[in-house]
């Protein structure tokens, strides 16, 4: 059976996803990905979609499904490289995915990851700076 | 007057004839000069319904065409099944509603995508779902 490979970089999981999806194929890598977030305790998902030509209301689901799932995980994901074709056709089909972070390229989404996690980790430091004041 | 050049017609039971299908319609859509935008719109649509087919029918058949009026030519696909058949499509037509566990995006969002959208269906009879796609449309 087909996979699609999760490469661990750091705190971060990448994908790449460079066939066309299918939807077996889809749902495959939402239960593997979910799974690797919780082995690896990764604080991030970054999915690139750059080589993917089509997204249905299905794949655009699985997509939305891996952010939230990866959300209650603890973990933010990033999709980059949508080709415009697609996010026109995301639109006018009526799924605007929402909650999913997007980035242009690989680059600036690694970026992204990295201020989300660096914020998040400011967050729990000013939290407990406010303890020790109080 | 809409012509029809070209027909072809794929039989559509496992899910490796989907992706041959989509590829065959790419095919067509290329050969006609449709842009890329037009060809994901279309692409799109016929996924949706390829979906639809396999989810609720077991399979079905879809057609594709070379179609052509006046000066514009286009791709129209038919796609038949004998599944259930829909009992309200106006019902169907609707955004966000579904029978399946879906969004309830794809008859709705298929419609939005395409030029022209036409649904037929007889309860226990099955449904026939109509598109065209205009090359430059």
């Amino acid at each position: 059976m087909d996979k699609i490979p999760i490469l661990r970089m750091g705190a971060f999981l990448l994908v790449t996803i460079q066939v066309d999806l299918y939807d077996r194929l889809a749902l495959t890598l939402e239960a593997d990905l979910v799974q690797m977030v919780q082995k690896t305790s990764a604080k991030g998902v970054l999915i690139d979609i750059s080589a993917v030509s089509i997204v249905d209301s299905f794949m655009g689901r699985i997509i939305g499904n891996i952010a939230s799932m990866s959300k209650i995980l603890d973990a933010e994901t990033v999709v980059v490289g949508m080709q415009p074709a697609v996010a026109i056709t995301l639109i006018e089909l009526g799924l605007p995915l929402k909650g999913v972070h997007t980035a242009l390229d690989v680059e600036k989404g690694m970026n992204l990851l990295k201020t989300m996690i660096d914020f998040t980790e400011d967050d729990e430091d000013l939290t407990e700076d406010d303890l020790i004041a109080e | 007057m809409t012509l029809s050049l070209n027909k072809d017609t794929i039989e559509v039971i496992k899910e490796q004839d989907v992706v041959f299908a989509k590829n065959r319609i790419k095919e067509s859509a290329v050969k006609i000069k449709m842009g890329l935008v037009n060809q994901t719109r279309l692409i799109t649509a016929a996924s949706e319904l390829l979906r639809n087919m396999m989810r609720y029918a077991n399979g079905g058949k879809c057609m594709i065409e070379v179609v052509t009026a006046g000066r514009n030519s286009g791709i129209r696909l038919t796609f038949t099944d004998k599944g259930p058949g829909i009992p309200d499509i106006a019902m169907a037509m609707k955004d966000g509603f579904s029978t399946g566990k879906s969004l309830g995006l794809g008859l709705p969002g298929t419609k939005r995508l395409v030029n022209e959208f036409d649904i037929k269906s007889k309860v226990g009879e099955g449904t026939i779902v109509t598109i065209i796609k205009w090359a430059n449309g």
